[in-house]
C-alpha cells in the first residue's frame, strides 16, 4: 500500500511539473523591438541557409548568401542607418517560429508564405517576393505535373512545417506526403528514390534544378505563395518600419538589381514579371 | 495541451503505434543478435573473436543517426529499395545490438569460470554449457543494465522522425508546425514517450526484483 502511494506521489510531481512548465509558456517579451534595436544598432533577422537563391550556408567562408540576406542587409541600412549592423541566425520551417518568440530572432525573412493561420500568431509585413508551388522531379519521370500524382501509390516529399505539404494534401489527395527536416534532406530522399516527387515553393525548386541538372521543375505553379516578414504579435511599429524599408528599396532600383544578381541566371523564371 | 490532443488525437495515436511496433522489432532482433556477439565474445575460437569485436565497436561507435541515414539514403541507391520505417528500425537494431552485446558478455564473464570448467568436465559442449549452466547466470546479472539499454532502445527509436518514419517524434514535429504551440505539442509527445518507458522500467525492476 504504502508503495503504491508513493508511485502515485510520483506521478503526481510529474504531473506538476509538465503543468508548471506550460504555464511559462505565455508570451515573455512584452518589449519594443524596434527601440531595442536602433539602440544596439542591430537587426537579429532568422533567415534559411539551407535554400539556394534565397539563402544558403557557403562552407568556404561561413557566411549565409542569397536574395534573402542581399535585401535583409539593404533594409536594414534603410531602418537603422548606414551603420546599422544586420545579424543573420540560421532558421529552419520549424524553429523559426518559436525562435521569434522567444525574442531569438528580431524578424523572420525565411521564405515564409503569408497565411491566415500564420497571421494569428505573428505579424506580416507585406510580401517581397511572389513565389507559387511547384513540383521537382528526375528528368524523364513520368509524373508532367501535379495531377500526375493523384494516385495511389505516389509519394510527395517536403519539409516539415512548410505550407507546401498543406497544400499538396488539396492538390493531390491521394498521394502519401514525407515531410522531411530540411530541403537538403528532402532533396536527398529524392535522389534516393524515397519519393516521386519534391513540392515546394518555386523558387527555392529553381535553385535545387541548378545545382542538380539530372532534376527538373514541371508543370508551373498551382498555389500563390507571397513571402512575408514576420515580426512577433504587437510588435507593430516594427512591421510599419519593414513595409517602410521595403518601400524605399523598390523605389531606388536596389530591389531590381538583387533580383536580377540572384535569378537572372534561373532558367524558366519570369524575370520581368517579379521586378518592382 | 487537452486541445493538442484532442485536435490531432489520431496523428499522436498513430505516432505511439508506429514507435510502439519500431521498439519491439527492433527490442526482440538487438536482443537475439547482441547475444549472439555476446557469445561469440567468449568463443574459443580467435577469428569469431574478433569478427564479433569489430562489429560491436562498428556500430558502437558510429552515432546511431549516421547509421540510420545510411540505410535511408545510400542502401536504395545502389541495393535495395527501403522505407524510413525500415531503415530506422534496421539501424536501431543495429545500433541498439551492439551496446546489448557489451552488456551480456559483461554478464557472461562474471559468471564464475568455473561454471563452464565444471560443466565441460561434466561432459557439457560449449554449447551445451553456454545454454543451460552460464547464460541463465549471466542473464540474471545483467537486467538492471539491460532494463537501461531497452529504454534507451524506445527513446532512440526518435531516429525515426529525421527518415519519415511517421513516429511518435515525426507527428510532434508536423503537429508543433501545423498548431504552432510548439510547447504543448512537445509535452504531450514527452507524456507519451512517458506512458511507453515508465511501465517498461517498473517491469525491469520487477524481473530484477524476482529472479535477482
Amino acid at each position: 500500500m504504502k508503495k503504491i502511494i508513493s508511485r502515485i506521489g510520483l506521478l503526481l510531481t510529474l504531473l506538476l511539473m509538465v503543468v508548471s512548465l506550460s504555464a511559462c509558456s505565455s508570451s515573455a517579451s512584452q518589449k519594443n523591438v524596434l527601440k531595442d534595436d536602433k539602440q544596439t544598432k542591430t537587426i537579429t533577422w532568422g533567415v534559411k541557409a539551407d535554400t539556394k537563391l534565397f539563402g544558403l550556408m557557403d562552407v568556404r567562408d561561413n557566411q549565409i548568401k542569397g536574395f534573402e540576406i542581399d535585401l535583409a542587409k539593404a533594409m536594414t541600412k534603410q531602418i537603422l542607418g548606414k551603420d546599422g549592423k544586420a545579424r543573420f541566425i540560421q532558421v529552419t520551417s520549424q524553429t523559426r517560429m518559436p525562435l521569434l518568440r522567444n525574442g531569438n530572432i528580431d524578424a523572420i525573412m525565411a521564405t515564409m508564405t503569408i497565411t491566415p493561420e500564420r497571421a494569428k500568431q505573428v505579424d506580416f509585413s507585406r510580401s517581397y517576393f511572389d513565389a507559387g508551388q511547384a513540383i521537382l522531379v528526375k528528368n524523364g519521370s513520368p509524373i508532367k505535373n501535379v495531377k500526375g500524382l493523384n494516385h495511389k501509390g505516389a509519394i510527395v516529399l517536403g519539409v516539415v512545417g512548410s505550407n507546401s505539404v498543406q497544400n499538396i494534401k488539396k492538390f493531390a489527395p491521394k498521394a502519401k506526403v514525407l515531410q522531411l527536416s530540411d530541403y537538403s534532406q528532402a532533396l536527398t530522399a529524392l535522389k534516393s528514390g524515397q519519393g516521386d516527387a519534391l513540392t515546394t515553393d518555386n523558387g527555392i525548386l529553381y535553385g535545387m534544378s541548378i545545382e542538380n541538372p539530372g532534376y527538373s521543375v514541371v508543370g508551373g505553379t498551382f498555389t500563390n505563395e507571397p513571402y512575408g516578414i514576420a515580426v512577433d504579435k504587437g510588435q507593430g511599429k516594427m512591421r510599419d518600419a519593414m513595409n517602410h524599408a521595403l518601400t524605399k528599396v523598390e523605389n531606388s532600383g536596389q530591389y531590381n538589381q538583387l533580383l536580377y544578381k540572384w535569378f537572372h541566371k534561373v532558367h524558366g523564371f519570369d524575370l520581368k514579371g517579379a521586378e518592382r | 495541451m487537452i486541445s493538442i490532443f484532442q485536435n490531432y488525437g489520431g496523428e499522436l495515436l498513430y505516432g505511439l503505434g508506429q514507435t510502439l511496433l519500431c521498439s519491439i522489432i527492433a527490442l526482440v532482433f538487438a536482443l537475439i543478435i547482441g547475444s549472439g556477439f555476446a557469445i561469440l565474445e567468449v568463443f574459443p575460437n580467435k577469428f569469431l573473436r574478433i569478427i564479433s569485436r569489430v562489429y560491436i565497436e562498428v556500430f558502437r561507435n558510429i552515432p546511431l543517426l549516421v547509421i540510420t541515414m545510411f540505410f535511408y539514403v545510400v542502401i536504395p541507391m545502389y541495393i535495395v529499395e527501403i522505407s524510413g520505417f525500415a531503415s530506422g528500425t534496421v539501424g536501431l537494431i543495429l545500433y541498439s545490438s551492439a551496446f546489448i552485446a557489451e552488456t551480456v558478455r559483461s554478464g557472461i564473464q562474471s559468471v564464475d569460470p568455473g561454471q563452464m570448467e565444471g560443466a565441460r568436465a561434466n561432459g557439457l559442449t560449449f554449447w551445451q554449457a553456454m545454454r543451460y549452466i552460464v547464460l541463465p547466470q549471466a542473464f540474471r546479472y545483467v537486467i538492471p543494465p539491460l532494463g537501461n539499454q531497452f529504454i534507451n532502445l524506445v527513446k532512440n527509436s526518435s531516429v525515426l522522425a529525421f527518415v519519415a518514419g511517421f513516429d511518435l517524434m515525426y507527428q510532434g514535429n508536423v503537429i508543433a508546425s501545423d498548431s504552432l504551440q510548439s510547447m504543448s505539442t512537445y509535452l504531450c509527445v514527452g507524456m507519451l514517450y512517458l506512458i511507453l518507458t515508465l511501465p517498461l522500467s517498473y517491469y525491469m525492476r520487477y524481473l530484477e526484483k524476482k529472479l535477482a
